[in-house]
């Protein structure tokens, strides 16, 4: 086995970018903060391709049946409680959290670069530069811990730093309030993960993630019918993995608790790149995928996380054809794609998620440094401020272009293959989920290409070309490169829950329908958008009803906000207000008003007159002599 | 020559403890209080004297708590002069009733 021990340099390094540059960024290093975040993050991403080479493809690599046991790095005991528990502080060596570290640390490194110019005059550069290395150090920690509690740890850190950098423009009521929402969904989901934890841990009787998964799917043990433990009919480990799931899917933005990811492109663009499309969401996927043994053992609770990846998918489809915020329409995409990663998994296809969770990472950050690219010129996020910008920013548009033929699936685009995967794992799981993703891969094409034509058709083009800087074009061209060509990696062979090759059947029939759908939307969409008309209007006012629904998110934000500020706030805020200020605060005022009455009603004996207190001595005296008298006689 | 009763010379030292608490709140004056304790002190010593002559009158005790109480009496109006002295050069005056401002 390879030594791996310098992987604990690919988390620790960001953190130390972060420590120098939080400390001393805005005093004295205000001009290299960027450089010193990037050179950092450089270093790691270089530590990090080397060691998914190693694992992968290099001498010594182990075959596909011995990686599907992972072994455990950098064992340091933090909390022994006793004997029998204690919280370990451990690095896990598995074929997603190699393939993790390599993805987040390229993303990474991808948007530092992309940030030298983007963010290029900021006041709070070096805040911004520390608060990415922050992120980063949490994001590769959380892939990378062999613990359950560490994997805690660390996510509640990534959704710190992400509360962090949604409200980096502190100056913005908006992006202030997109930030508390965001931290508030999530950890009201983490809530869930955390009592998760407990329940499993309690049941395994260890929080370290390799034995965990090892003890509760002991062949004598039934998984899902413990006697022993169970409430409301349903067994303790099913519960456990629900609940755990409900962290995930609010770190991942599933629906019902994807309210948060909407607002949060309220950061700056390049963050929204990073955290919120190619890692930190996908963070949910992740923890399905490390426990996936267990989900996969308990046939309920992978209805559950089947159900709600269909759903978030379609749902978030539907909204991302009527928006018209170009940032807002890719996290809806960015919704829906995760929703097919958790579908994919929900049908146990594992292979199949995790390729698309590294294809995706490709092109969905690379659409958002496109946005970026093209915010900055025309200084708006609305679509209908755009239009005719091929000519103007020819890069952006290839870039653009091929970003959003992978995300449609079309052959040879990495998005075709993983998406394929996906398709064909949900087929043989359940058909209806299968016309699910099946109906939602032609919305994708037909929204993506309603993005992509407002922004560079629609208008003629005007003007002249738009400069773009030398480090703003290198993360897209490599990003473009990765979008195109990730597709070719074979990930069948790479990993596997169970160490078995799986039978790859990309190039079958199987293809045809979905790319014929793709085809199909991206075709709607050129008649619709291609140019400027009133075709989409006319469609709108056509389908009134449902546009309007789906314009308006289909009113989930409202209901949110009905159930918290109506009943929520009026049935338990307002009663629980009521007793912390009348009684609970009412006691306090209480013995307080008492004792300041009783102090005013004797300090009328301190009166500062000896004589006063010659008297008082002398009663004193007499009161005693008086008792002693009455006791001993 | 018969003696003395007991009981006559404890009647003389009530009478010149009451007297002196008399003085003591009666008194404004800070240096007739300081006599009038001077009394109640005095009260006390008779009673040892007499009580030591009359019970024991082969023992000392009460003698030497005497002696110990004259002592501690002089140097309590030493301690309580050098306060009047400084209470004069804040007020002006020796009056307890013009020093009562250490009250709440």
């Amino acid at each position: 086995m390879p030594n791996y021990a310098y992987i604990a340099l690919i988390p620790l390094l960001p953190l130390a970018g972060f420590v120098v540059l939080g400390l001393f960024g805005r005093r004295y290093l205000q001009r290299f903060s960027g450089v010193i975040g990037t050179a950092v993050v450089f270093v790691s991403t270089g530590l990090a391709l080397w060691a998914a080479y190693q694992y992968f493809f290099g001498t010594g690599s182990t075959s596909l049946a011995l990686r599907s046991h992972p072994f455990i790095m950098l064992k340091a005991n933090w909390l022994p409680f006793s004997p029998h528990l204690s919280i370990d502080l451990s690095a896990i060596i598995d074929p997603i959290s190699v393939m993790m570290i390599a993805v987040v640390s390229l993303v990474s490194l991808m948007v530092h670069i992309f940030s030298l110019g983007y963010m290029k005059g900021e006041e709070r550069f070096a805040t911004y530069y520390a608060f990415l290395g922050l992120f980063a150090f949490s994001m590769l920690g959380l892939v990378l811990s062999g613990n359950l509690f560490e994997t805690y740890i660390f996510w509640e850190l990534v959704g710190c730093s992400s509360f962090l950098l949604i409200g980096y423009y502190y100056d913005r009521p908006t992006a202030v309030a997109a930030a508390k929402k965001a931290f508030i969904v999530t950890r009201f989901a983490d809530l869930g993960f955390l009592i998760g934890i407990l329940i499993l841990s309690f049941q395994a009787e260890t929080l370290d993630i390799r034995t965990l998964v090892q003890r509760l799917t002991e062949p004598g043990l039934q998984l899902t019918s413990i006697t022993g433990a169970s409430f409301l009919g349903i067994s303790a480990v099913s519960w456990g993995l629900s609940l755990v799931f409900i962290g995930g899917a609010g770190k991942s933005a599933m629906f019902p608790l994807h309210i948060w990811l909407p607002d949060a492109m309220e950061g700056p663009t390049p963050v929204s790149a990073l955290i919120h499309a190619a890692t930190m969401v996908v963070a949910g996927v992740y923890l399905v995928a490390r426990l996936f043994v267990l989900y996969g053992a308990d046939p309920g609770v992978l209805h559950i996380v089947l159900y709600v990846g269909a759903i978030s998918a379609l749902l978030a489809a539907v909204i991302a054809c009527t928006q018209t915020d170009i940032k807002r329409v890719l996290a809806y995409s960015t919704m829906s794609q995760i929703g097919y990663m958790m579908f994919a998994l929900g049908s146990l296809g594992y292979t199949a998620s995790m390729f698309h969770l590294f294809t995706h990472a490709f092109f969905k950050a690379l659409l958002f440094l496109c946005a970026g690219v093209i915010i900055h010129q025309v200084h708006s996020n609305e679509m209908q401020r755009m239009g005719g910008l091929r000519k103007t920013m020819p890069l952006t548009h290839a870039c653009f272009l091929v970003a959003c033929l992978a995300i449609s699936g079309i052959p040879p685009f990495s998005g075709f293959f993983s998406k394929e995967e996906i398709l064909l794992a949900a087929y043989r799981a359940n058909k209806l989920v299968y016309f699910i993703g099946l109906f939602t891969s032609g919305l994708t094409a037909f929204y993506m290409f309603r993005l992509y034509f407002s922004i560079f058709w629609n208008k003629p083009p005007e003007g002249h070309p738009h400069k773009i800087l030398l480090v703003e074009s290198i993360p897209l061209v490599i990003l473009a490169l990765g979008a195109t060509f990730a597709g070719f990696i074979p990930f069948s062979r790479l990993m596997n829950p169970d160490g078995a090759p799986e039978v790859g059947s990309v190039f079958s029939s199987m293809a045809i329908a979905p790319v014929a759908l793709a085809l199909l939307g991206i075709g709607i969409a050129a008649y619709l958008y291609r140019k400027e008309s009133d075709r989409p209007a006319k469609l709108a006012s056509a389908a009134r009803g449902f546009y309007t629904f789906a314009y308006h998110k289909f009113y989930i934000d409202e209901v949110y906000l009905f159930v918290t500020k109506k009943i929520i706030f009026n049935l338990i805020g307002r009663p629980a207000a009521w007793i912390d200020r009348n009684i609970v605060d009412g006691l306090m005022n209480l013995i307080a008003t008492v004792t300041a009455r009783i102090s005013a009603g004797i300090k009328g004996f301190q009166s500062g007159k000896v004589q006063d207190y010659v008297l008082y001595f002398f009663a004193g005296i007499a009161g005693l002599a008086v008792l002693f008298i009455y006791i001993y006689t | 020559m018969s003696q003395v009763p007991l009981s006559h010379i404890l009647i003389v030292s009530t009478a010149l403890f009451f007297i002196g608490m008399y003085g003591l709140f009666t008194r404004r004056n800070m240096i007739t209080m300081l006599i009038s304790v001077e009394l109640i002190l005095n009260s006390v010593n008779i009673n040892f004297i007499a009580f030591n002559k009359y019970l024991y009158p082969d023992r000392l005790d009460g003698v030497f708590f005497t002696l110990f109480i004259i002592a501690i009496a002089a140097a309590e109006a030493a301690v309580a002069i050098a306060i009047f002295i400084n209470l004069y050069r804040n007020f002006h005056s020796i009056d307890v009733e013009a020093a009562d401002e250490l009250k709440f």
